[in-house]
């Protein structure tokens, strides 16, 4: 007898438990559901027997009415395209970055900090380079290049990152006014963010802020124990108290505008749900927690036999989340964010950040590099705001890196999710752009399997749902 | 259905033919600056 669905096969779903809940993703289609037990386990044996084989194996424990109703239902989301759906065929030429217009840019207007936070990837602030401010005439030839590259794209996105980027405020200000200018003349729109850590913030800066900064994202680490840890002033002391309250204050005055309260977690804070919770006393609405970039020579090196903790950790501040969200508190985490419905194209799925080709970073000299964490890197440094891109060789070992030329990102089943996730990591981890870094990835996934857990949570309790 | 219930209605295999404008947030620029999660981005043509 021909079993039922014999081209299908089971890797074409991801079958998971999150929040009390039996959830089935359908990779290629971004279909979720959420199954009862029966049904799960018939979906979970779905393409290796036959009908009757499922009827047999299953008649000990349901009826055969209940059996063959749970299959037609699993027949009729195949039938809609939306359970063991087939990959999208896609022509390689529109996943290819081969020049593709550049319309992101991370300027860094300094390399020097204001605190030696233990764990900064750029060392101090300066890269491991010398400490430097960006010249307005830098920052101006940057913004000119952005324009000049970014073909037909309408939105431009500019980060001000440093080191601490307010210790060249005045030049952040006469770029973001030059940037106005080029957007009128060459009908663009920038969207200017910045990322602080809050020292230099002042009533003055953050009326500033709310009106030229799309996004801000400002650093802290949640509990003062922890973020007074790593996140040192230049005497070696804490900065909870410095840098706190001038965020609360600042995120009040951003009224409506958004903003991202955006800390690290490391080897010693494995606990960072309280870190997150944290935020949330706070008054902080829109988070985010990192798990740290860095050596795994490091004690605060997050390394494989963490993993266990930080996925129970990640369970732990998802039903946090619900629990805020069904008392009808706005919060709101950044990986968790993810929007079923309205989510980002299949194109930009399948290709990921863009660094190196739709996105690259500007050092305080003017070189340009792929992203914000390969500056400094001589052998990523693709040219300079005065010269253009003179190693072509560079963006383009980055042109064709998507889901399906990472071989692990091929079968992974969060693919589409991550669009095969950080290059730097998959550099600095493999010394490979084409293979991810593997607990990062282990993170991700898990980080989804949460966000989707929490939209079945909230999703089930709603009566239109019913 | 009795057994199964969807969370959502989209089918993102169908975005293949409208979708590649290019228009919507680079991911890292969002928040995290470390990590990447493309599928919280929004679609600037919705």
């Amino acid at each position: 007898m021909e079993k039922i669905g014999i081209q299908r096969t089971q890797n074409q779903i991801h079958c998971f438990e999150n929040q009390g809940f039996q959830l089935v993703l359908d990779i290629a289609s971004g279909s979720v559901h959420v199954f009862d037990q029966l049904a799960f386990e018939l979906v979970q044996e779905y393409t290796e027997q036959t009908k009757a084989e499922l009827i047999d194996t299953y008649l000990d424990r349901y009826s055969k009415v209940e059996i063959v109703e749970a299959i037609n239902e699993i027949e009729t989301l195949i039938a809609a395209d939306r359970l063991f759906s087939e990959e999208a065929v896609i022509d390689r030429k529109r996943l290819s970055h081969q020049d593709s217009p550049i319309k992101a840019m991370c300027l860094h207007v300094t390399h020097d900090c204001n605190l030696r936070c233990k764990y900064c990837f750029a060392d101090g602030g300066d890269y491991s380079m010398p400490k430097a401010l960006m010249s307005a005439e830098v920052g101006k030839k940057a913004l000119k290049f952005l324009v000049d590259h970014s073909k037909n794209r309408h939105n431009l996105e500019v980060d001000f990152f440093g080191g601490e980027p307010l210790m060249n405020f005045d030049v952040v200000k006469e770029l973001v006014a030059y940037g106005r200018e080029l957007e009128k003349e060459y009908n663009k729109n920038f969207r200017f963010t910045i990322t602080t850590n809050g020292v230099l913030l002042t009533d003055e800066i953050d009326e500033y802020m709310k009106k030229e900064m799309s996004n801000v994202v400002l650093s802290l680490d949640g509990r003062p124990e922890v973020n007074d840890r790593m996140r040192r002033t230049l005497n070696d002391q804490g900065s909870f108290d410095v840098i706190a309250p001038k965020f609360q204050h600042s995120v009040a005055a951003r009224g409506d505008r958004d903003y991202y309260v955006r800390g690290t977690f490391t080897a010693h804070n494995l606990d960072f749900s309280k870190d997150v919770e944290f935020y949330h006393e706070m008054g902080f609405v829109h988070t985010s927690m990192e798990p740290v970039v860095s050596d795994p020579k490091f004690d605060y090196a997050l390394r494989e036999e963490h993993l266990p903790q930080i996925m129970l950790e990640y369970d732990r501040l998802a039903e946090k989340y619900v629990a805020w969200r069904k008392a009808g508190k706005k919060f709101s985490f950044f990986h968790f964010n993810v929007d079923l419905d309205r989510g980002p194209c299949i194109i930009k799925k399948m290709i990921g950040c863009g660094a190196g080709s739709e996105y690259v970073a500007v050092s305080p000299e003017g070189d340009l590099f792929p992203c914000h964490q390969f500056v400094g890197e001589d052998d990523f440094k693709m040219g300079t705001v005065d010269t253009g891109i003179v190693k072509p060789e560079i963006p383009a070992r980055f042109s064709d890196l998507n889901i399906f030329t990472k071989e692990t990102c091929r079968n992974c089943w969060a693919r589409y999710f991550c669009g095969g996730g950080c290059h730097a990591h998959a550099y600095y981890a493999n010394n490979d752009l084409k293979k991810p870094f593997a607990v990062a990835c282990e993170m991700e996934r898990k980080r989804v399997e949460c966000a989707i857990g929490i939209q079945a949570a909230l999703a089930m309790e709603d009566p239109k749902n019913e | 259905m009795k057994h199964i219930r969807s969370l959502n209605k989209a089918n993102q295999k169908l975005t293949a033919a409208t979708g590649g404008c290019g228009e919507c947030q680079t991911s890292c620029q969002s928040a995290c600056k470390t990590s990447c999660t493309v599928g919280n981005q929004t679609c600037e043509q919705l």
